[in-house]
């Protein structure tokens, strides 16, 4: 068992087209780590020296980070983590 | 009840009861029926204040050019006000949006300007904002930037739910303008200790993420996370599923929108049981399904009608 990260089209690039990776970690600190080391330059795309970038939604199971734990929100084998970017949305 | 006109009688929405969806007598699902509204949706709350602000900042002489983007509710309603009032309404709008809220724009008299479909509502801001620059005598009331869009919630719906569920604990909402959410969140936080503000985020396919690198997102200027206690992602194929459920189980015909917000509703009640805690869980019915109907969700299998939705802006 391993983390399922969700990566969004714009992101691919980082993930050789992928649409999902796997990696590993106790924390989403530590797992998005775990990423770089095998795809090289995600993580910088996703976070920044104050935490997560502003334009980075990341969602553990369904729930944004920022109202778990932000990069320590925890995470075990079996999670989904899904990374999208954030947009206006849909009919307002 | 009889109102002066059809604008007198926004707001004083039910909240009803789903004794059906509800997981146990003491946690409770409550539905605030916003589709009871003058053009059936809660954006009118939003449009009403927005343009009486307005109009009482000097900003909309007469036979003014309302400019906003906007892909359905917001739209519909700020038509038919100023249709009322004698102003013109232009809407933006991503050309993937239903059949349904362009015939009703332009039955309110609404001018509609497309943009494209990829990039969603954030290219619909981006053409609104190109336009306004370029018209200057255009007023953009901006629904994700004008306080006026939350104080309407902070006003009428925060004090209605209270008045109706004075035990709330939970208010669950979906996530677009932010204005519901901050507006309902901000008078509940100051009234109800330790109430839970939830928002509901409807999460669509990759055509409406196309964007060109990550920091062309878009975060609503109104958006203030520290109102909100949990914010869910929400796909498709849930807000379908809790969309039907909600029509077989309690005879609420809802927009897609709605079956978001109750499918984080039912989370938060699931969690309520599971820890052994009394909860009533208030949600937002955004609007009724009618406009939906042609995008095929409430027809054929959730798979099927999934696939129908996919590249539609369907919240």
């Amino acid at each position: 068992m391993a983390i399922e990260v969700r990566i969004p089209t714009i992101l691919r690039t980082y993930t050789g087209g992928a649409k999902s990776v796997e990696g590993s970690g106790s924390t989403l600190a530590e797992l998005l780590g775990d990423l770089d080391a095998r795809h090289q330059g995600l993580r910088e795309r996703l976070v920044d020296n104050a935490g997560l970038r502003r334009f980075v939604n990341v969602y553990l199971n369904d729930e944004d980070v920022r109202f778990l734990g932000g990069l320590q929100t925890p995470v075990t084998d079996g999670d989904t983590v899904t990374v999208l970017p954030a947009v206006a949305g849909g009919s307002r | 009840m009889r109102y002066d006109s059809l604008l007198d009688s926004l707001g004083g929405t039910p909240l009803v009861g789903l004794p059906r969806l509800s997981p146990a007598p003491d946690v409770r699902l409550w539905a605030k029926l916003e589709d009871r509204n003058p053009t059936g949706s809660v954006k009118d709350r939003a449009a009403f204040f927005m343009v009486e602000q307005a109009e009482k900042d000097g900003l909309l002489p007469r036979g003014a050019t309302i400019l906003e983007p906007t892909s359905g509710n917001t739209g519909i309603s700020l038509a038919m006000i100023a249709h009322l009032r004698g102003y013109q309404m232009i809407c933006v709008m991503p050309e993937n949006t239903s059949i349904e809220r362009r015939q009703i724009l332009q039955m309110h008299g609404a001018q509609i300007i497309s943009s494209p479909a990829a990039g969603g509502s954030n290219e619909a801001v981006r053409v609104a904002r190109r336009l306004a620059a370029e018209h200057p005598d255009w007023v953009m009331l901006y629904q994700y930037g004008n306080e006026a869009n939350a104080r309407a919630h902070y006003a009428t719906t925060g004090p209605e739910l209270l008045a109706d569920l004075p035990g709330i604990t939970h208010f669950v909402a979906g996530l677009g303008t932010t204005g519901t959410l901050m507006g309902v969140g901000r008078y509940l936080r100051e009234q109800v200790p330790g109430v839970a503000v939830v928002a509901a985020e409807p999460r669509y396919g990759e055509l409406v993420y196309g964007l060109r690198n990550v920091d062309e997102g878009f975060v609503p200027e109104l958006y203030d996370a520290s109102v909100l206690t949990t914010r869910f992602s929400v796909s498709a194929n849930d807000a379908l599923r809790r969309t039907r459920e909600l029509l077989d189980a309690e005879g609420i015909f809802a927009g897609i929108s709605t079956g978001c917000a109750l499918h984080a509703a039912l989370a938060m009640a699931a969690k309520a049981r599971k820890a052994g805690q009394r909860a009533d869980i208030a949600f937002i019915v955004a609007d009724a399904g009618w406009k939906y109907l042609s995008t095929g969700a409430y027809s054929g299998t959730l798979d099927e009608a999934e696939a129908r939705l996919e590249g539609q802006l369907w919240a």
